[in-house]
């Protein structure tokens, strides 16, 4: 038990930490690598709630896709971090009205939701213990939420869809390898011998 | 053997047809190339057809599938039709578009299809979730096709600021969602309507009301009503004209068809909490719908300012929450179908030297240089304006009816109100054609899709008060079905 907890803290004040580096740290490369960094504990804290699908998901997915992809843009965008933090102090008194608000309305309904006695006997508790986790998402997945499963596939087409009418363009007079071509080419289409005469050239 | 198919899968034929055509035209597409894109345009609008013959008419009582995730209908079926048909008119108003400006992308077509496909997905919604996704696969193929001329500077800035505004708009929803979800044990509508029942005296609980709240902010962006409404003109104006007609109609019918869904089966406990904010954005929007207009002088610009306008007069019928409003919306909705639809015609046709104007000063004198042209949009701004026997009259009169049996009274005398200065813009657009010095004429080749389109909603518009029969018991059949628990 006591393991847990610690392992609990660790993982909590790492994660919250590294959350607020990817805000504070002035090169944008270090914000992403502390986002991974926070993934990887929060990945720890799934663990220890007992999801480990959710877990590793969250590895795969955010850490082996997303992170990657921002890494990506960082550093190719070149985008002038510091110019954008310029207005900063600028917009602190409305940006910080804004977040006062929104924590007034968090600790609102997490005070209700924390005690009000209607609140909890609402709460659906699935059985855990009888089946592993990937099971039991699967099971759900594919049964009663197969039309949403579906429609978030289309959705997903669409976006590549999208993607690919808004930025490709056919650019004219590109060279393409074709291996098919170069491996059906003959000896003849290829090479030509000349006699070539003593002083004359080609 | 249809009867062998899973029971399930015959409730969702239309979305399981419209999906499978989509991918299929969109692998035409791909191995075709651009030389396919009139071809799939064509056989887009056939899909729609077909969908338009599979979507259940005369259901006795609704049916659900999916484990609860999906509502069938006569109100999903009364609005999958006007959405169907919105989309179908509209796209064959694209085809004659896309060959005179020579817009050859077979994207177009497809990307309409998954979007109408995300439409009848809303307004069979029963769930928050399949509510959520259904206008998630809308709203990503509508932000890809207000962008889709990406050469042009305007249709991509419309499109940059429909999707970050969109996205802001889904964040809300989902925000207000899941509060829901977390004070109320359960997404689907049925349930919540049970326990919101349930909660009867003591009321529902904050959070609740508090996510009522956001769900409606996002959907009211959707509708792009008063006080979410600031994409609206800028994406009017920027997409190119078939495709700011297909968004003056097509999502706006869906999406107030998901907000009645939504208002009155879960959350119909709850009209006293709703009503206020409902009546506050409607007369916002009338309000600003009407003022905002009297100094455009782009015509798609004015025809935003026109669509803000429309959503607060069919939420009117919202705020009353009755039985006669909602069938007064019902029929709003309709009726503004054929009107925008025209006037979006009579647009396309404003072409000078080949190319497209969209000033409203380049309409004067349009009565001596095409009278059929400026009879039609003078029949339809009348119609907007809500001068009997048109249309759009019957329109505003059944929801202001409808407002005033509900003991609404300041709300519908401001409707009038806000109707009589909306007049004033409309028929400055009349002015200017009939009584004004004949400028260049209009090019003569407006297509023979578009003069079809235009006679037929023309007549349907100055026809509706000789026969409206089909059109009020429909509305009255669907309506119904809302307020049958």
């Amino acid at each position: 038990m006591i393991l847990q907890a610690l392992a609990f803290y660790a993982f909590a004040a790492v994660a919250v930490a590294s959350g607020v580096m990817v805000i504070a740290a002035r090169n944008p490369v270090h914000s992403v690598l502390f986002l991974i960094l926070a993934f990887f504990n929060t990945a720890g804290l799934f663990v220890l709630l007992g999801a480990e699908f959710l877990a590793m998901i969250l590895v795969v997915v955010y850490v082996g896709a997303i992170a990657v992809l921002f890494l990506f843009v960082v550093m190719m965008l070149n985008i002038n971090f510091v110019e954008l933090r310029q207005g900063f102090l600028h917009y602190l008194p409305i940006g910080g009205l804004i977040g006062l608000v929104l924590l007034a309305e968090l600790v609102l309904v997490g005070g209700t939701w924390a005690f009000g006695p209607e609140v909890r006997g609402a709460m659906p508790t699935p059985p855990i213990g009888e089946r592993t986790n990937t099971e039991a998402i699967g099971d759900l997945l594919y049964t009663q939420y197969i039309y949403l499963f579906q429609a978030a596939g289309i959705i997903l087409l669409v976006a590549m869809v999208g993607a690919i009418v808004l930025t490709l363009r056919v650019r004219p007079g590109v060279r393409k390898q074709r291996p098919g071509d170069q491996i059906g080419r003959k000896r003849e289409e290829a090479v030509a011998i000349r006699k070539v005469t003593p002083g004359g050239g080609i | 053997m249809l009867s062998d198919l899973n029971p399930d899968l015959v409730l969702a034929l239309p979305e399981l047809f419209l999906v499978v055509a989509a991918m299929g035209l969109l692998m035409v597409g791909v191995f075709q190339k651009e030389a396919a894109t009139g071809g799939i345009l064509i056989t887009a609008v056939l899909a729609i057809a077909v969908a338009l013959l599979l979507v259940p008419t005369g259901l006795e009582e609704r049916a659900t599938a999916f484990g609860g995730l999906y509502v069938s209908d006569s109100f999903s079926a009364f609005m999958k039709l006007l959405v169907l048909l919105g989309t179908a008119l509209t796209l064959i108003m694209a085809h004659a578009y896309n060959e005179r400006e020579g817009f050859a992308r077979f994207e177009y077509p497809v990307l309409v299809l998954f979007a109408t496909v995300g439409m009848l997905m809303m307004l069979s919604a029963n769930d928050l979730l399949s509510l959520y996704m259904g206008l998630e696969l809308q709203s990503l193929s509508l932000y890809v096709v207000a962008a889709i001329r990406r050469d042009s500077l305007r249709s991509t800035e419309a499109g940059l600021k429909y999707i970050v505004l969109g996205a802001l708009a889904s964040g809300m929803l989902l925000y207000g969602a899941s509060m829901i979800y977390g004070f109320t044990g359960t997404t689907n509508f049925d349930s919540l309507a049970a326990h919101l029942i349930d909660a009867g005296e003591t009321g529902p609980s904050t959070g609740v009301v508090v996510g009522i709240v956001f769900l409606m902010a996002g959907l009211a962006f959707k509708i792009s009503a008063v006080p979410f409404h600031m994409w609206t003109p800028d994406v009017y104006e920027g997409a190119p004209t078939p495709v700011t007609a297909f968004f003056s109609v097509a999502p706006k019918i869906a999406a107030i068809g998901l907000l009645l869904r939504v208002l009155l089966g879960p959350f119909g406990e709850l009209v006293l909490q709703w009503q206020q904010i409902i009546i506050a954005v409607s007369i916002a929007s009338m309000v600003l719908g009407a003022l905002a207009a009297l100094n455009q002088t782009n015509i798609k610009r004015l025809m935003a300012y026109s669509s803000i306008g429309h959503v607060g007069y069919a939420l009117v019928g919202l705020a009353a929450g009755t039985e006669t409003g909602v069938r007064g919306v019902l029929i709003y909705m309709a009726i503004y179908l054929f009107m925008n639809v025209g006037t979006f015609c009579c647009i396309l046709a404003m072409r000078q030297k080949g190319r497209m104007t969209e000033e409203i000063s380049d309409l004067a004198g349009l009565a001596k240089t095409n009278p059929a042209l400026a009879l039609a949009f003078a029949i339809f701004m009348f119609s907007m304006a809500g001068i009997p026997p048109l249309a759009g009259f019957f329109g505003k009169l059944y929801v202001f009816l409808a407002a005033v049996e509900a003991e609404l009274y300041t709300l519908a005398i401001i409707g009038v109100l806000a109707s009589v200065v909306g007049a004033y813009y409309y028929l400055r657009i009349v002015r200017v054609m009939y009584f004004e010095e004949a400028m260049e004429g209009f090019d003569r080749s407006i297509g023979r899709e578009v003069v079809v389109i235009l006679g037929g909603t023309a007549a349907v518009v100055l026809l509706f008060f000789a026969y409206p029969a089909p059109l009020l018991n429909g509305a009255a059949v669907a309506a119904a079905v809302l307020f049958a628990g």
